[in-house]
């Protein structure tokens, strides 16, 4: 009797472990034909052929390429190919439920916390990160914010189990400009204390700067033993230019401030924000500094201002010579990537400048454009395959790969359509 | 002295004569035009391509091939362009100088129709993205709120009752969960702390209602019968509640989990309320068969989710999902950024659940205009109702598409080519110098509390 009741038990745990291994679909890893889609390289055109993806890269694009042995076939006729795309502005992976403050992981305490590491507080199972990558956004920045130097900032895959897999190679210090303005029209400070804010904010910025270049010159003085400063010693990749520092700046009369303050310093800058770019395009180009601008949906930060100002503005400033990438700025709703991209696309940037500001642009200001950013072979299999133009709403994701990684095509969002959509029992419980 | 008097009250009389004739009864501006020649989307029948559509004094009065316009009326040639009815928005606070009456967890007294800003540049974002109409409403910090107001956006007319939307239906709006809870429970430590609470408080001000209406009663009874008696205290709360009871408000409800969806529909039954609109409602879709067999409506947002723990657990297919399971479903911005393009908010229920075109742009015409009683009047271009056209170059559920156009009762409210920048009604230096928007996500800014 009891063996049996063991019997009975242990079969239907089995049963259960059986079914529940086959509703988890699992990535898979190896090589993938992608035959006869249309590839849109970005670099090098868009053209019939396939794709081979083998261990993790691009190992082939072109006509009828041979299947390879132990090569899963994937019949992508009719379909679009594209590399993934990049948002180089969110907080994706560092907070998960904005309005729960122990889930949001982007600002520490303080105002002068570059040594403060995005890359500690990703959670790699976030639920926004399978939410975002099943739309064809493949890497992203995961940004701080907040104070003056809220911290270092990390390129990541959306996929991986932890962050270090995540980790895509490169990484951007964050400076948020002081602001010399009101902030909004919740801002109720005075016009004197809105400067005094301001230049105690300079102030404190340019003292911060000058310790951290005396520091690096200290630390260069191989008979000088001195002590260790986390936040200047995190600031050295900076001052070598080896990491870009990311200036977010909006305001018409900050962008002229950065520009101006960041102009004879020895660093790779990038503007980030930019929200009113379009009044200062010459400034900017003269500046040389690349801009990664967002979101494009967006109101006008002044009401007298044209009501598509903010949809214009990444046209705007692209049409005068300025490298323009594109991002969301967003956290669970990074996905909204391709439309911002698209209305971009239509008030003045082109279809293709607007996918090159979600691709190649984007890559290459974070320095990664040896690695994505377009499909060619060498570079990391960052691809999705999709049924029509992906800019478009009514296009369908149908594929994506991460890094090589055949990703299963699943979220919460999905799961839970899956679910309801028929739900069972209906209304009636049938008993 | 005394004639001093008598000549005040007299300008006094004159004074209030004069401020008592509203608006609506001053009629707003109607116009006359006949567009030639475009792609109609009607919503509530077949496309119709290479089509004119006809308005006079405001109303659609003839669509058809080949149509010619009454002397003095001006011809517009939209051929290649696509037409569809005024976008709709069941949910909005554009325009507003105040939003939440959170003093007390029943506020049903209180009317947005009081709170109109005609000025807000919001109205003229909104009409550039094709937004007709919208429906004006209370927050979401109490149980019972304030009551909602349905407007146009006639941008450009100073009088706040210029944009109120005459004959449209009286709608409330409720709110349940979170808002109510942090607000009342959390801030004010009073009931509701709990959903258990949220139940209670809507229940009690029902039965307080009714309880008014007995005295009431009881009281006209006596005056009938010729004996006198001291009539109960007006309550002009109790006499809203009573007119949801009595089916004369709608209730327009802020809810998001699947459970606090069903406590109120088994309220409502309880007090033979038989419609019922939730809004935002992101767990709608795991009720929509106990909400398909209310009959009751859901108002959502296009993908907004995680930004509090009640729509942690939610998809962006809840539009798909409701609509397949027979809920009338709109999309609705809440949001001065989203009504600038709704039409993008509706698409993309063709991403998540591929929602055909005619469903998909239901949800933010015909389908809204239902839930807020006016579908008779907007929200499908159909001979006899208003001329409420928005004009694109390409069809409005492609990312690429531009707004040109649109129209509010045949009047011309935006134009895409003949658009100064500057559209304020007001100037204020100030503002000129130092106002600037440090927005900074797709989000904007709210006080609204969602």
């Amino acid at each position: 009797m009891r063996n049996k009741i063991y019997f009975i038990t242990s079969s239907l745990i089995l049963c259960y472990l059986t079914i529940f291994a086959q509703i988890i679909e699992r990535p898979v890893y190896g090589c993938f034909l992608l035959q006869g889609g249309t590839v849109h390289t970005i670099t090098n055109g868009s053209m019939e052929g396939d794709v081979l993806i083998n261990e993790g890269r691009i190992t082939a694009i072109g006509k009828d390429l041979n299947l390879p042995n132990n090569c899963e076939l994937i019949d992508a006729s009719e379909k679009e190919i594209y590399p993934g795309f990049i948002d180089a502005g969110t907080k994706l992976g560092l907070s998960e439920i904005s309005s729960i403050s122990l889930t949001r992981d982007f600002n520490e305490h303080g105002n002068l916390t570059p040594h403060m590491q995005a890359l500690t507080a990703i959670n790699p199972n976030g639920v926004p990160i399978a939410v975002t990558r099943v739309e064809g956004i493949t890497t992203v920045l995961a940004a701080p914010s907040g104070g003056l130097l809220p911290g270092t900032a990390a390129v990541i895959d959306l996929f991986g189990y932890n962050p270090d897999q995540m980790y895509a190679g490169a990484k951007a210090m964050i400076l948020e400009f002081p602001a010399s303005g009101k902030r909004g029209r919740w801002d109720r400070r005075t016009a004197e204390k809105i400067e005094e804010d301001f230049e105690q904010a300079m102030e404190r910025l340019n003292n911060f700067w000058k310790e951290a270049v005396r520091y690096k010159t200290l630390s260069n003085l191989e008979t000088n033993e001195i002590r260790t400063i986390v936040q200047y010693e995190s600031f050295l990749p900076v001052l070598s230019q080896e990491m870009p520092l990311f200036i977010e700046v909006n305001r018409a009369q900050d962008i002229v401030n950065a520009i101006e303050w960041a102009k004879d310093k020895e660093v790779k800058v990038v503007l980030t924000g930019v929200a009113e770019g379009w009044r200062l395009t010459k400034e900017i180009l003269e500046s040389g500094f690349p801009v990664i601008t967002g979101p494009v949906l967006q109101t006008p930060s002044r009401a007298y201002d044209k009501y598509d100002r903010p949809y214009a503005n990444a046209g705007a400033m692209h049409n005068a010579g300025i490298r323009v990438a594109i991002r969301t700025n967003e956290t669970e709703n990074v996905r909204n990537l391709p439309f911002n991209a698209g209305y971009a696309a239509a008030y003045g940037m082109g279809r293709e400048e607007a996918l090159r500001a979600v691709t190649i642009v984007p890559a290459k200001i974070l320095g990664l454009d040896d690695q994505m950013g377009s499909l060619e072979v060498g570079k990391k299999a960052n691809l999705f395959i999709s049924n029509g133009d992906p800019f478009e709403p009514r296009t369908q994701i149908e594929q994506v790969f991460i890094r090589g990684w055949k990703i299963p095509m699943e979220s919460r969002h999905t799961q839970l359509y899956d679910q309801f959509l028929e739900r069972t029992p209906g209304a009636q419980m049938n008993d | 002295m005394k004639m001093t008097y008598i000549k005040i009250n007299l300008i006094l009389l004159l004074l209030i004569a004069v401020s008592s004739l509203s608006w609506s009864q001053m009629e707003t501006p109607v116009g006359s035009i006949l567009l030639k020649g475009g792609n109609l989307i009607t919503v509530s029948g077949e496309d119709l391509y290479e089509t004119d559509l006809l308005i006079i004094d405001g109303i659609i009065t003839d669509i058809g091939e080949g149509l010619s316009a009454p002397e003095g009326v001006e011809i517009k040639d939209v051929s290649g362009k696509y037409l569809m009815p005024g976008i709709v928005d069941a949910h909005s606070h554009v325009g507003l100088d105040a939003v939440n009456e959170m003093t007390n967890p029943i506020t049903a007294e209180v009317r947005i129709a009081d709170v109109i800003n005609p000025y807000d540049i919001a109205f003229y974002h909104a009409l550039a993205g094709g937004v007709t109409v919208s429906h004006a409403m209370h927050g979401s910090a109490n149980v019972i709120g304030g009551q909602n107001q349905t407007i146009k956006h006639r941008y450009g007319h100073h009088h706040p009752d210029a944009l109120i939307m005459d004959g449209a239906a009286r709608t409330i709006k409720f709110a349940l969960g979170e808002n109510p809870i942090r607000v009342h429970g959390e801030g004010f430590t009073t009931i509701p702390n709990t959903r258990m609470g949220v139940e209670k408080v809507i229940r009690n001000a029902f039965d307080e209602a009714l309880e008014y209406r007995k005295h009431w009663e009881k009281f006209r009874a006596v005056v009938d019968a010729g004996e006198s008696a001291l009539p109960p205290q007006y309550s002009e709360r109790h006499e809203a509640i009573l007119g949801v009871l009595d089916g004369k408000i709608l209730i327009h409800c802020h809810s998001y989990r699947s459970d606090e969806i069903y406590m109120l529909m088994n309220v409502a039954r309880d007090y033979d309320i038989d419609q019922l609109i939730f809004q935002h409602v992101n767990e709608g879709f795991k009720v929509a068969p106990e909400l398909a067999e209310f009959g009751a409506m859901a108002s959502v947002f296009s993908d907004w989710w995680s930004f509090k723990f009640e729509v942690y657990y939610s998809t962006a297919y809840n539009t798909t999902i409701l609509s397949q399971n027979g809920v009338i479903t709109s999309v609705n911005s809440d949001s001065r950024e989203l009504i600038r393009h709704l039409y993008l908010e509706a698409a993309k229920a063709q991403r998540y659940g591929q929602l055909d075109d005619n469903e998909t742009l239901r949800l933010i015409t015909l389908n809204p205009a239902i839930q807020l009683g006016i579908e008779d009047r907007v929200g499908s271009l159909e001979v006899g109702k208003d001329g409420d056209v928005a004009i694109f170059n390409a069809h409005p559920l492609s990312i690429y598409t531009i707004p040109e156009y649109t129209f509010i009762d045949g009047v011309k409210y935006f134009d895409r080519y003949e658009d100064p920048d500057d559209m304020r009604m007001v100037i204020d230096i100030e503002e000129d110098l130092n106002h600037f928007m440090e927005l900074k996500s797709g989000r904007g800014d709210h006080d609204c509390l969602h």
